[in-house]
Order: C-alpha cells, then structure tokens, then sequence
C-alpha cells in the first residue's frame, strides 16, 4: 500500500539548509482509515485497499454507503479511495498515516484541477492570438483546423475552445519536503491540482 | 490564512537581530559560498523597505557602489543572513524610501536620527 487520501491545505514558502525559498504545497494527508479489502483470491481477482479520509455525517450518508461502512465498522467518511497493494498486512478499520510517506523521496498528487469553465484556445491549449491591428478580425478566433477535401473532416483531438479545468489532474514526482506525523501534515515541492480544501489522492511515485 | 499555514510560516523565526527601522544604515552579514568555500561578505547600505511577514519578510537594501546604485532584496529569514549591524539610525517620514532613487549627491541623505536620553 502506497498511498492516503488528502486535503490541500494551501501554499507558502520555506527556505532549506542553503538559504534557497522553496515554494512548498502544505498537504492534510490522512489519518484514513480501511474501509474495504479486495483479494486476488477472493471475487475481485486483484489485491487492493479502499481507504477512507475527512467525516462525514450519517444523515447525510445515503443508505448503502452506510451499510459498506456498517461493514467495515467505521464512522461514514468524506472521501473514498482504492489503492492497490502488493498483498497487503491491513485489516478493515485499521489506520493509515502520514508516517507512510517517512522515507520517501517522491510522491504523485491527484486532485481536481480548478474549474474555467468554457475558455478559448488561447487559454486552453496556450495557442498564439491572430494580428490585432491591419484590419485584422481573428484576434482570439481559431485559425485552420484543418485540411479540405482529404480528410474532408475535422480530425479527432483537435485543439479547440470548450470546458477548461475541473477535471482530474495529477502531478508527478513532487519531491517531499517535510512529514509531520504528529500534525499529520505533508510538504511537497511546488503546486498541485485544485484549491484549497480540495480532496486529493497522494502515493509514491513509481 | 489558514492556522496550519501561518503556524508554518512561523516557526523557527529569528530573534537574534537587533531593532532596526526604514531609513537605518545597516550592514548585513551574508554568508556567501563561492569556489567551494563559504564566507561573510558584509552589505551595508539605507534600508528603504521591508516587505512581507513572518518568514516571508525581506529587506530592500540600497547603496552606492562605486558611483552604481545598487539595491539588494535581502529575505530576512534567511539562513545566509547570519546578522545585522545598525550603523546609523535615519530620521526619516516615510515607510518606503523609493524616493531616493530619484535623488542622488547630497539630496539623497538621510538625516540621524539620536537616541532621546531615557530619564
């Protein structure tokens, strides 16, 4: 198991040995407790651990997560995750945290990257404006999209305006800067995805 | 600002610098490293600006150096700012001094500033 559920807590800077800033992205990461075991012998044929992170009130629990949680014999939580595992020691209601990530030199954060709604190309896919004086109306409009008769069509994947953001994102290899155990807090370099108090999902980079 | 932000930002500060203010003359004591040896190389200059809080919070240096102003943001948390000097205290109105980079020669001085005798 290498992972825990988080909570972007938000930024500021600390300096290391050599007097350097370094921009850090403070991380509520767990206690998560274990809500749910998969086997590689059992039905669902891989080994995997669904953890459990935040609070969350039971009348605002719907029934069947209730029951999962009934099961696990654990209080209803905020957010579920699954992380797979290599056959793992962990019982149901048994807690994960932050002293996880002691020893380890680089993690991937996962998180819901800000919402933009519908946005341009030029903000979407950082594309160059058209001519702003000369008579020129395509200052912010699309250019070619593509070819004429041969395809004859707009080819798949084409960068074009629509939804920017609030979608999952993950950020690789964010060095650690500081565990907290006592605090249950995490400290890596640089941002990640989405605002404050926004969930995310942190494991060690492969 | 969240709580857990703001105790990060201020753990650890330095207490070991002496009272300063805008418009001071401080010499600061940078420990610099360079072909693999490290030493203190002192900047003394007016201090024309401090920005930020808590260990985001730096120093706006200024001097004349050999006829070139140059001025210096120093953060004062720094761990290669191992200590500060007053050399002068200035008497000065305003928080942020930017006005003397308009000035030079004997426009640009800054008056000091004594001590009142404490009865």
């Amino acid at each position: 198991m290498n992972g825990l559920i988080g909570k972007k807590i938000g930024m500021t800077q600390i300096f290391d040995e050599e007097g350097r800033h370094i921009p850090v992205t403070v991380l509520e990461a767990g206690p998560c407790v274990v809500t749910q075991i998969k086997a590689a012998d059992g039905n669902d044929r891989y080994d995997a651990v669904q953890l459990g992170f935040g609070k969350r009130k039971p009348k605002n629990t719907t029934m069947p997560m209730q029951g999962h949680f009934r099961k696990a014999g654990v209080n209803p939580v905020q957010a579920l995750h699954e992380f797979r595992t290599d056959g793992t020691e962990l019982n149901l209601g048994d807690t994960v945290d932050v002293s996880l990530f002691e020893g380890v030199d680089k993690v991937d954060v996962t998180g819901t990257s800000k919402g933009k709604g519908f946005q341009g190309r030029i903000k979407r896919w950082n594309q160059h404006r058209g001519p702003d004086g000369h008579g020129s109306r395509q200052v912010r409009a699309s250019g070619s999209i593509g070819m004429a008769t041969r395809p004859g069509r707009v080819l798949k994947g084409t960068h074009m305006s629509g939804q920017y953001g609030n979608k999952t994102h993950t950020k690789k290899n964010l060095t650690i800067v500081r565990v907290d155990s006592e605090r249950n807090l995490l400290l890596v370099k640089g941002s990640v995805p989405g605002s404050k108090n926004g969930i995310v999902y942190i494991r060690t980079s492969r | 600002m969240s709580n857990i932000i703001d105790s990060i930002r201020n753990e650890n500060l330095r207490s070991d610098l002496p009272e300063f203010s805008i418009g001071d003359t401080i010499c600061c004591k940078m420990r610099i490293s360079e072909a693999g040896k490290t030493r203190v190389q002192n900047y003394e200059g007016v201090l024309i600006a401090r920005q930020g809080t808590a260990n985001e919070a730096s120093l706006t240096v200024r001097k004349i150096s050999n006829g070139v102003a140059v001025e210096r943001v120093i953060p004062v948390e720094s761990p290669n700012l191992t200590g500060i000097d007053v050399v002068r205290h200035g008497r000065i109105r305003r928080a942020k001094l930017y006005y003397l980079r308009n000035l030079t020669g004997r426009k640009a001085r800054i008056r000091e500033k004594f001590k009142t005798k404490q009865s």
